[in-house]
């Protein structure tokens, strides 16, 4: 079932004199997990503030052609309307939590959709367990990791239950580890909640194996968009650098081995070896 | 040889906390002038209040620490700046002016460099990081990742000897770092020293003569990126993960690739070495 559907879009923020986005034709189908890449200024914060309203209806400029989530019109359905359906994360979790507690924060979006008490209890305690908040739940934001911070920014918005998740580089600022656990915890939304999950990320190779589809955005078109296995070695994936196990695939494949498919991870490449010398553990 | 090159960075015994928080907890560290250095660990490790100390932001509460020679505890931020730039991870920490060109001219006439001097210092700095288009615009209304490079830019216009970058690379997509790859060619060959506080393993990877890991306040590793990358106890005890090309060895070593590669094109070597025996 389709989900989001971009038709002809061209926005152009107020004051600038290109537009951001160009013609923009995609459809979403529900379920899917999309990484979403591209250099610094391509598109990508554009695309995803069309998703929950944020454009047109607090960016101004001007925008063409249609895009439409769950059926509703972007351009006519209120932010708040969009909000119980598209979550957003954004890299910074400082700027999108104020209260003073986890338990607190995560109850404040469903305060404001008007949901019984009982209601709002049920939902909290469910995300803290989901999520594994439990030993935090009394702490004030401030007081917590990045890592931990993230967690309570997905925890809030899971709360909602959204069936579209937009992730604006959630791990730009946090360790490696924090960072893979987060990547974990999202993938867990997608595969076991279904739901769709659009993720914005430079670090491909932290996300490859994951992922159903990859986007790639530049100069405000989608370049390059197919399941990862098919599209990572497409000639424009090089403005964003592709991992440095696929470089050692595609070199040998260019010395004559043939690997099958491109490796995702270290892994993937590590087994693919192993078939070709006949040498299985 | 290196025994006679000059000591820039001489930390003995260094002990911080803040409040009763012990941050630092005995580090003894020396930096030689034209070193490139990575020092990685996980968030909390201790590495930012580590390099606070460098330029006398910080001082220490047990120990000493020396820059070029003066010890940190006599001087002010002011003085040790001259020589010591520091970078934070923040852009937004460090900016403050109307527009891009005003933010890059103050430090320079804030060290009392003549206008003739202020003018070209400018323009090669902000040529050097691609933001003199914006040159008349405001900070705020920059990217995140063009709003740190105005502040790197800031910081190398007035030519200090130690540069200090703190987690240059976190959010930055893959063509401006590979400027800052360059650009640490640059001040490499201008006998700059640099230390780079990163958690970005695949940045660090083969760029980085020598590596430090700290952990819970303590250096706990100290070696070329060779030796550090592919010691999975270090990483493990920092929180770190193996680049992709370290961990496709070690996932490969019982069949002879060796667990210290690091190098794509290493790799691609020692898979056809395996494939063809």
């Amino acid at each position: 079932m389709k989900i989001i559907e971009f038709k002809n879009v061209t926005f152009m923020y107020r004051g600038n004199s290109e537009p951001s986005l160009l013609n923009v034709n995609v459809e979403i189908e529900r379920g899917e997990f999309i990484l979403l890449t591209g250099p610094s200024g391509c598109g990508k914060s554009t695309f995803c503030r069309l998703l929950n309203g944020l454009i047109p209806h607090f960016y101004g400029g001007e925008l063409k052609g249609e895009v439409t989530v769950l059926g509703m019109n972007v351009k006519n359905t209120p932010t708040y309307e969009l909000a119980r359906h598209v979550g957003m994360v954004f890299q910074d979790p400082e700027n999108q939590l104020f209260l003073s507690s986890v338990e607190k924060e995560i109850a404040f979006g469903l305060e404001n959709l008007g949901l019984p008490r009982e209601e709002i209890k049920r939902r909290v305690n469910q995300v803290i367990k989901y999520l594994g908040l439990e030993n935090i739940r009394e702490k004030a934001p401030y007081e917590l990791s990045g890592g931990q911070q993230q967690k309570v920014a997905i925890a809030s918005v899971l709360a909602m239950q959204p069936e579209v998740l937009v992730l604006d580089e959630p791990t730009a600022n946090l360790d490696p580890y924090s960072s893979l656990e987060l990547l974990n915890i999202i993938t867990r939304l997608n595969r076991e909640l279904k739901i769709t999950i659009i993720l914005v990320e430079h670090r491909l190779e932290m996300l490859l194996d994951k992922v159903s589809r990859l986007m790639l955005m530049d100069k405000g078109k989608i370049v390059v968009d197919g399941p990862p296995q098919d599209v990572v070695l497409s000639p424009e994936m090089k403005i964003v650098g592709i991992p440095k196990v696929i470089e050692v695939y595609d070199r040998l494949k260019k010395a004559g081995y043939e690997f099958g498919h491109p490796p995702l991870s270290p892994e993937d490449l590590a087994k693919a070896v192993r078939r070709v010398i006949g040498f299985h553990d | 040889m290196v025994s006679m090159t000059e000591i820039v960075v001489e930390v003995k015994d260094l002990y911080y906390s803040y409040n009763s928080q012990p941050v630092l907890q005995g580090v003894n560290l020396k930096i030689r002038r034209g070193e490139i250095i990575a020092i990685m660990g996980e968030n909390g490790a201790g590495k930012t209040t580590l390099i606070k100390h460098f330029n006398g932001l910080l001082k220490p509460k047990r120990g000493s620490v020396k820059v070029f020679g003066i010890d940190t505890r006599n001087a002010s931020v002011a003085e040790l700046s001259r020589k010591v730039g520091l970078v934070f991870q923040n852009p937004d920490h460090q900016l403050f002016a109307e527009t891009v060109e005003k933010e890059v001219e103050f430090a320079l006439r804030n060290f009392g460099f003549e206008e003739e001097v202020v003018k070209k210092r400018v323009e090669w700095a902000l040529n050097l990081m691609g933001l003199a288009k914006y040159r008349n615009r405001s900070p705020f209304t920059l990217s995140v990742g063009e709003r740190k490079r105005l502040a790197i830019a800031s910081v190398l216009s007035y030519d200090p000897e130690l540069i200090i970058f703190d987690e240059p690379t976190a959010g930055q997509d893959f063509l401006q770092k590979e400027r800052i790859a360059e650009l640490l060619n640059l001040l490499r060959t201008r006998g700059k020293t640099v230390i780079i506080v990163t958690h970005d393993v695949e940045f660090v990877a083969t760029r980085f003569e020598r590596v430090i890991v700290m952990s819970q306040g303590k250096i706990i590793g100290d070696g070329s990126f060779r030796e550090i990358l592919s010691n999975s106890e270090i990483l493990e005890k920092a929180r770190l993960l193996p680049p992709q090309i370290v961990k496709c060895a070690w996932l490969l070593s019982d069949i002879g690739v060796p667990r210290d590669t690091l190098y794509p094109e290493e790799l691609v070597r020692k898979i056809e070495e395996v494939i063809r025996r």
